[in-house]
């Protein structure tokens, strides 16, 4: 493999420097590198990270390729700076067992834009009722070591206290969608002041926050480590932020679209806006933003949830659940946390890549941007600003909230062990 | 006038007025030997119902026709979906054969806004209940009973509501009729109390504009009338209240509780009713029961609604309102 020389990038926000890639590996971090025998990327002005890493995304392959395939979500994954995905484990067949992890883990090796890593299902067919085969699946090609039934909560606590001891075998980790099921009943939305005008189900954060505070509790008793996906209400903050001071092994994730859209836009009945759990308040987005920059909340996930047209071009109680995000999730976080002062690129890379490769354990990457490391790298055009603009998306679904808003930053190009996935904005 | 009637927090005071007013002049009509006016001739209307609602239905049946509007009904029982056909499909199916308006009842919240904002159909879209949401015609006619009654048929011309004490009882958490008359009574002046169980009350009724009470007793004397809510038998399965006896004891209108009223306050009820449940019959056979009235009223308003969505500004009907002051 070649040369390429990303020159005067500023990594991770800071001074210009040059980033020589030599094969899969960073062979020279410094200023004024040579270009000899090497391809030049001109990056001056613009931000290099390490690539970034969606511990949430569903890529729906097997089973509703109308809505997205392994080939398509890495495709947008790749579009939109990342160099690894953890797949959400509610396909259909459910990935509950060795053989469905090893086939999205392999369709992902055999495209080559982005790292799959499969999420096992905690219980078979997520139906919460029995331990799905977990050690296999951990054994498996996959090496599976984050498992959630997300769409679902584990929500009886005695097979969640089994689940969160039994991984500790292998040092895996439960992903909770915290949400209890009899509290959410035919829930259409945030339960409050909106809901109650639109006459909406509600769906209350305490269905939520609830869930939540029983898993760190239990984590506490068991001595494990739980993660908390797509956290949404500032009552979790607490619970989390109460937790980590106790020590608890907690990690919470939280999604840019809980960063930036409140339940108002409920009001236009536009199920583009219909995501579980619900957009909330403005005051749940300010403490969301707050928890991301002191650390409550580990990390970004996307979330990403393909759906096909017809889902969302009918009534909202008919709609289904779930945004796109992997193509749209750095500019929201640009324009929520960095631009707002909150979070230096440094902490971005912390936040996208550094923590969600530890806490998934996806060996190589959240690396740092330095000699000898594997190139796994995504280039930043921060000035840019303009509208988002759906037909571009490489996602075969289209159901953003963004569509038209302007929103900054830019990917131009990715790595992925140095091979180039996107290059000036335009996938290879 | 808007385009489409959706809401009942979408209409000005000034417009809820002008339909109030459209609709005394419509119910005159009734009082004709023939009942019909040319306006709408030519104009398709489709009732276009996903729920069923047999009193709904024929109320803007009746209306359309007296209007003579060219009817359709399409009833499409159960949820779009689990019929196979989309919302969207349904509706351009209608406006390909040339609909000037959809009057809608759907089970989901927000529908016929979606049908009015979607830019999927052009005809003008009437909400004739969406789930939980909003029951515009429905507060209208409220509003037009109530005005006939505390303010006077003539009298109430040009008026609204102000000042009148309005309390509704029972299943507000659940009901588009209590949303629509908050929301319009509110516009039209009215002080509105809600009066319910606090489990039947939705989170977040602080923004509304009306009091919340749990305890009918106390609101009753202070009351110009009061509006009492369906309550179906259901909801004490799901824990909303213990038991039907319950329920009756502490928020049914019975002979005891209505005499607690002032003398000329009414007693409301959009149908149907549960009788022995939140009204008694010794209350709803009573003279101060406007339930019937309410049917009546019905017609008229939905007449105005339709003249004024789709007829444009020439009077509906012949008429001399400066006599009439």
């Amino acid at each position: 493999m070649s040369k390429i020389l990303i020159r005067g990038a500023k990594v991770l926000g800071g001074e210009p420097q040059d980033v020589l890639i030599d094969g899969e590996t960073i062979a020279e971090v410094g200023t004024d590198l040579s270009a000899e025998g090497a391809e030049v990327v001109e990056a001056a002005g613009k931000v290099l990270l390490p690539g970034l890493v969606d511990l949430h995304t569903h890529l729906r392959e097997p089973g509703r390729e109308d809505s997205e395939t392994v080939l398509t979500g890495t495709r947008a994954a790749a579009s939109g700076g990342y160099t690894a995905v953890f797949a959400m484990a509610n396909t259909f067949p459910v990935a509950d067992t060795a053989g469905v992890v090893e086939q999205v883990w392999r369709l992902g090796r055999e495209h080559g834009y982005c790292d799959v890593r499969p999420i096992g299902a905690v219980t078979v067919g997520l139906e919460g009722k029995k331990l799905a085969e977990l050690g296999a699946m951990h054994e498996s090609a996959a090496g599976v070591t984050v498992f959630s039934d997300d769409g679902k909560c584990v929500d009886d606590a005695v097979i969640m206290r089994r689940a969160l001891e039994y991984v500790k075998a292998f040092d895996g980790v439960v992903a909770q969608h915290a949400q209890e099921p009899r509290l959410t009943e035919g829930a259409q939305m945030n339960e409050g002041v909106v809901s109650a005008e639109l006459g909406l189900g509600g769906w209350p954060a305490v269905a939520e926050e609830s869930i939540i505070a029983r898993d760190v509790l239990l984590a506490e008793h068991v001595g494990s480590r739980v993660h908390i996906c797509h956290l949404s209400t500032a009552g979790s903050v607490e619970i989390v932020r109460w937790a980590k001071s106790r020590g608890i092994r907690v990690t919470a994730e939280v999604t840019p679209h809980h960063l930036l859209l409140t339940d108002e836009l409920v009001r236009t009945y536009n199920p583009v806006y219909k995501v579980n759990p619900p957009l909330r308040t403005e005051r749940d987005v300010m403490a969301l933003r707050e928890a991301l920059a002191d650390g409550t909340i580990d990390i970004v996930a996307t979330d990403h949830a393909p759906h096909p047209h017809e889902d969302k071009d009918c009534e909202w109680a008919a709609a289904a659940m779930g945004m796109v995000g992997l193509e749209t999730a750095l500019s929201v976080v640009q324009e929520t946390m960095v631009d707002t002062g909150l979070l230096d690129w440094a902490g971005v890379a912390d936040r996208m890549s550094v923590k969600p490769a530890r806490i998934g354990q996806a060996t190589g990457h959240g690396r740092p941007v330095s000699a000898g490391e594997p190139a796994n790298l995504t280039l930043v055009d921060t000035a840019y600003r303009g509208p988002v603009d759906p037909a571009r998306f490489a996602s075969r679904s289209r159901n953003t909230p963004y569509e038209g808003r302007e929103l900054p930053g830019r990917v131009t190009h990715t790595w992925l062990r140095g091979k180039a996935t996107l290059v000036d904005g335009k996938l290879t | 006038m808007q385009r489409h009637l959706i809401s009942a927090a979408d209409l000005t005071r000034d417009d809820a007025v002008l339909i109030l007013d459209t609709a005394e002049e419509m119910s005159r009509v009734a009082d004709r030997p023939i009942k019909k006016l040319p306006t709408l001739r030519g104009r398709t209307v489709v009732n276009l119902f996903f729920e069923d609602s047999t009193r709904t239905r024929i109320s803007f049946e009746a209306a359309e026709k007296r209007l003579s509007a060219d009817v359709i009904n399409f009833s499409a029982k159960g949820s779009s979906v689990s019929k196979g056909e989309s919302l969207k499909d349904t509706a351009q199916t209608l406006e390909a054969m040339g609909v000037d308006a959809v009057v809608i009842r759907h089970g989901a919240s927000g529908a016929p806004y979606r049908l009015a904002n979607s830019g999927w159909i052009d005809a003008a879209v009437i909400n004739a209940g969406d789930g939980t949401h909003q029951h515009p015609t429905q507060a209208l006619l409220d509003a037009f009973t109530l005005r006939r009654r505390l303010v006077g048929r003539d009298a109430g011309l040009g008026q609204d509501l102000s000042g009148k004490r309005i309390t509704i009882v029972g299943d507000v958490l659940h009901s588009r009729v209590a949303r629509s008359n908050v929301d319009l009574l509110h516009t039209l002046g009215a002080e509105v109390t809600l009066v319910a169980p606090p489990t039947l009350v939705p989170v977040g009724v602080e923004s509304w504009p009306c009091a919340v009470s749990y305890d009918l007793d106390s609101t009753l004397p202070k009351c110009d009338a009061v509006m009492m809510l369906r309550v179906q038998r259901e909801r004490m399965n799901a824990a909303f209240f213990p038991t039907e006896r319950e329920y009756s004891r502490r928020y049914g209108l019975d002979g005891d509780r209505m005499a607690r009223l002032p003398e000329h306050a009414i007693v409301m009820h959009p149908g149907p009713m549960v009788r022995g449940m939140e009204i008694t019959a010794e209350v709803a056979d009573s003279g101060r029961c406007t339930a019937v009235e309410q049917v009546a009223n019905g017609v008229s308003i939905r007449m105005a609604v339709l003249y004024l969505l789709l007829g444009g500004n020439e009077p509906a009907v012949t008429h001399s309102r400066t006599e009439e002051k």
